[in-house]
């Protein structure tokens, strides 16, 4: 030890230098840093289940990225008393949500999507970034239609409650027409999210009918795919070069579609593949 | 020494409201800071919002928590101008009034763990192994590089003094097996083991008061009959030493920034050797 960190202090007249004092002093110290690291240790690793926010917890509308939000949120709930709604809670101690973190699940309460967004003004630090003013560009989630089984929509009937419900209607949500194979002669509306409308607000999980809803709003990180960077999806670069990168492709004949233009593949009169011979 | 409690005569000499004054008001101040934070959601009269980490009251003040505001750098985040503000305020309040005035006046686990220390007494614990005083600035220090080194506010995940106070202000569940982990802790473990000598809180406001306008000054020493009943009470009884029996300074006032200004001294003492004072008052009966 090339410097002795106690001198200084037992070089106060009075203080005889000892060196029991000194080894008093310093057993002291190293017994106050081995409890301080040791609680130190124990708060990271309580905390560490607390590190990813569970699927069904959302956060506030304009809620930083979860690593970022756990730095900024000072967790004062200042955003969950101005919420008019109820929908967002302070997580309580023991939560998997970390502890004192404003959240709100969606099958309880979704947000109203507020056009003041109250919520993100009454924050103090900034967790909930003032840069969101137009409460639209939320991405407090991304909803999912997770199970094809039991969405009344995709068994062929006519449900389509998220669809109505949900604030950015025709937008957010759609209902694609495809041809119900199994009757052969009706639709089926199937709810179509689409990521770059939907806010994550909720309220088509909340609405949902079933019992367990068939669609629901989970965190972007968990609800969305990745495509590798070097994808190009043709169609998209066709239209922003005004033709095809690749040029005209050979026309290959179709047998049986003869006389029809190249890429129609629709059949004529009753096909024998589809009909399920079904007689009123 | 099963002989007296201890402010046994300062209540002969001045009455049991008299004995009592300071830890009253304490007492009193304690609840009305819940009591404004309580108001809205429990009787639609909102006076303060949020909670004691940050808070806005009447919806012009706001109020943030230096050593949140400060974990929250340490994580490597700069919150907006609406909390720095609010930190600045309180800075400015308790770097004159006393750091660790919040210990004794505001903080709700203070209750909790003088109600310990008061039954510690009556029950005649002295079993336990309590930690070094010093073990506080570690905590505090350690709260702070965990929060570098994690990018999030590990210490909240843990710390009792936001937990309780979140829930008492929120009506969260889940923190009565704090309250209960820090009171058997000071029980049975460790003599005011919590406030003196772990909690990261106390010690940043300690530090934060170190230069204090409000002391408390042993300015009537001469008077010391020696009855201990202040060193029995004061939740750091290393701090009166030097002012009461002039152990390395000559001022009576208590300068130590572990001091709590919580005033249980004045009240127990059956001689009226302590006053609430400014720093710069020197007089002294000896
Ligand atoms: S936008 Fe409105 S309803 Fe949604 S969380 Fe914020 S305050 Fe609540
Ligand atoms: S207002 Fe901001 S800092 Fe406070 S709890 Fe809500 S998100 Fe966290
Ligand atoms: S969460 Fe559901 S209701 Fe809300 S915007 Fe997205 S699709 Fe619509
Ligand atoms: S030491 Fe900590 S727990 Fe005790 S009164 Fe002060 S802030 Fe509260
Ligand atoms: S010296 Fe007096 S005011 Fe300071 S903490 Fe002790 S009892 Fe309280």
């Amino acid at each position: 030890m090339q410097t002795d960190p106690t001198a200084k202090l037992q070089g106060k007249p009075g203080a005889a230098p000892t060196s029991v004092a000194r080894r008093k002093f310093l057993n002291s110290i190293a017994a106050a840093a081995g409890t301080g690291c040791l609680l130190t240790l124990g708060a990271v690793m309580a905390g560490r289940p607390a590190a990813a926010n569970p699927a069904q917890a959302l956060r506030p509308p304009g809620a930083l990225a979860e690593e970022d939000f756990l730095a900024a949120c000072i967790r004062c709930g200042l955003c969950v008393r101005d919420c008019p709604y109820d929908t967002l809670k302070l997580a309580p101690f023991g939560d998997t949500v970390a502890n004192g973190t404003p959240f709100f699940t969606a099958r309880q309460v979704a947000c109203e999507m507020c056009d003041d967004i109250p919520c993100v003004k009454a924050c103090p630090t900034g967790a909930l970034t003032p840069k969101l003013n137009d409460i639209h560009e939320a991405k407090m989630g991304l909803a999912v239609l997770s199970d094809h089984e039991t969405c009344l929509n995709f068994l062929g009937l006519r449900c389509d409650v998220c669809y109505r419900v949900c604030p950015v209607i025709d937008q957010a949500i759609t209902l694609e027409n495809v041809h119900n194979q199994r009757s052969d002669r009706h639709a089926m509306l199937l709810p179509t999210v689409h990521s770059d409308h939907c806010t994550g607000c909720g309220k088509c999980e909340k609405a949902c009918v079933l019992p367990e809803p068939a669609i629901k709003v989970m965190p972007i990180s968990l609800a969305r795919g990745k495509l590798p960077e070097h994808y190009r999806k043709g169609w998209e670069e066709k239209a922003k070069h005004g033709g095809s990168l690749i040029g005209d492709q050979v026309e290959m004949p179709v047998r049986g579609m003869e006389g029809k233009a190249y890429g129609d593949s629709r059949v004529d009169g009753p096909a024998a593949g589809l009909n399920s011979g079904w007689k009123p | 020494m099963e002989t007296m409690r201890p402010g046994a005569e300062a209540v002969r000499v001045k009455g049991w409201f008299g004995a009592h004054r300071w830890l009253i008001l304490r007492r009193i101040s304690q609840l009305t800071v819940l009591a404004l934070f309580l108001s809205g959601p429990w009787f639609g009269v909102w006076i303060a919002k949020g909670n004691l980490v940050s808070s806005l009251t009447l919806g012009v003040l706001p109020l943030t928590d230096p050593y949140l505001f400060v974990q929250s750098l340490a994580a490597g985040f700069m919150p907006a101008a609406t909390a720095l503000i609010g930190a600045a305020i309180v800075v400015a309040f308790y770097a004159l009034f006393g750091g660790r005035l919040y210990c004794a006046w505001v903080c709700p686990v203070n209750a909790v763990t003088d109600a310990a220390a008061w039954l510690r007494r009556r029950l005649g614990l002295k079993s336990g192994r309590v930690p070094d005083a010093n073990t506080r600035y570690w905590v505090l220090a350690g709260s702070l590089l965990a929060a570098a080194a994690t990018s999030s506010l590990v210490w909240e995940a843990v710390n009792p003094v936001t937990i309780v106070q979140r829930s008492l202000i929120f009506g969260l569940g889940g923190s009565l097996a704090v309250v209960i982990a820090i009171f058997a802790y000071d029980l049975l473990v460790a003599s005011r083991g919590w406030c003196g000598h772990l909690c990261p809180m106390g010690a940043f406001y300690g530090l934060l008061g170190q230069k204090s306008l409000l002391r408390i000054t042993a300015d009537q020493r001469g008077a010391c009959d020696d009855c201990m009943d202040c060193f029995t009470v004061c939740p750091e009884p290393q701090v009166i030493r030097p002012a009461l029996k002039k152990a390395g300074q000559d001022s009576p006032l208590i300068l130590d920034r572990d001091c709590t200004n919580c005033g249980r001294c004045i009240d127990v003492c059956g001689r009226n050797v302590f006053h609430f004072t400014h720093r710069f008052d020197q007089r002294s009966d000896s």
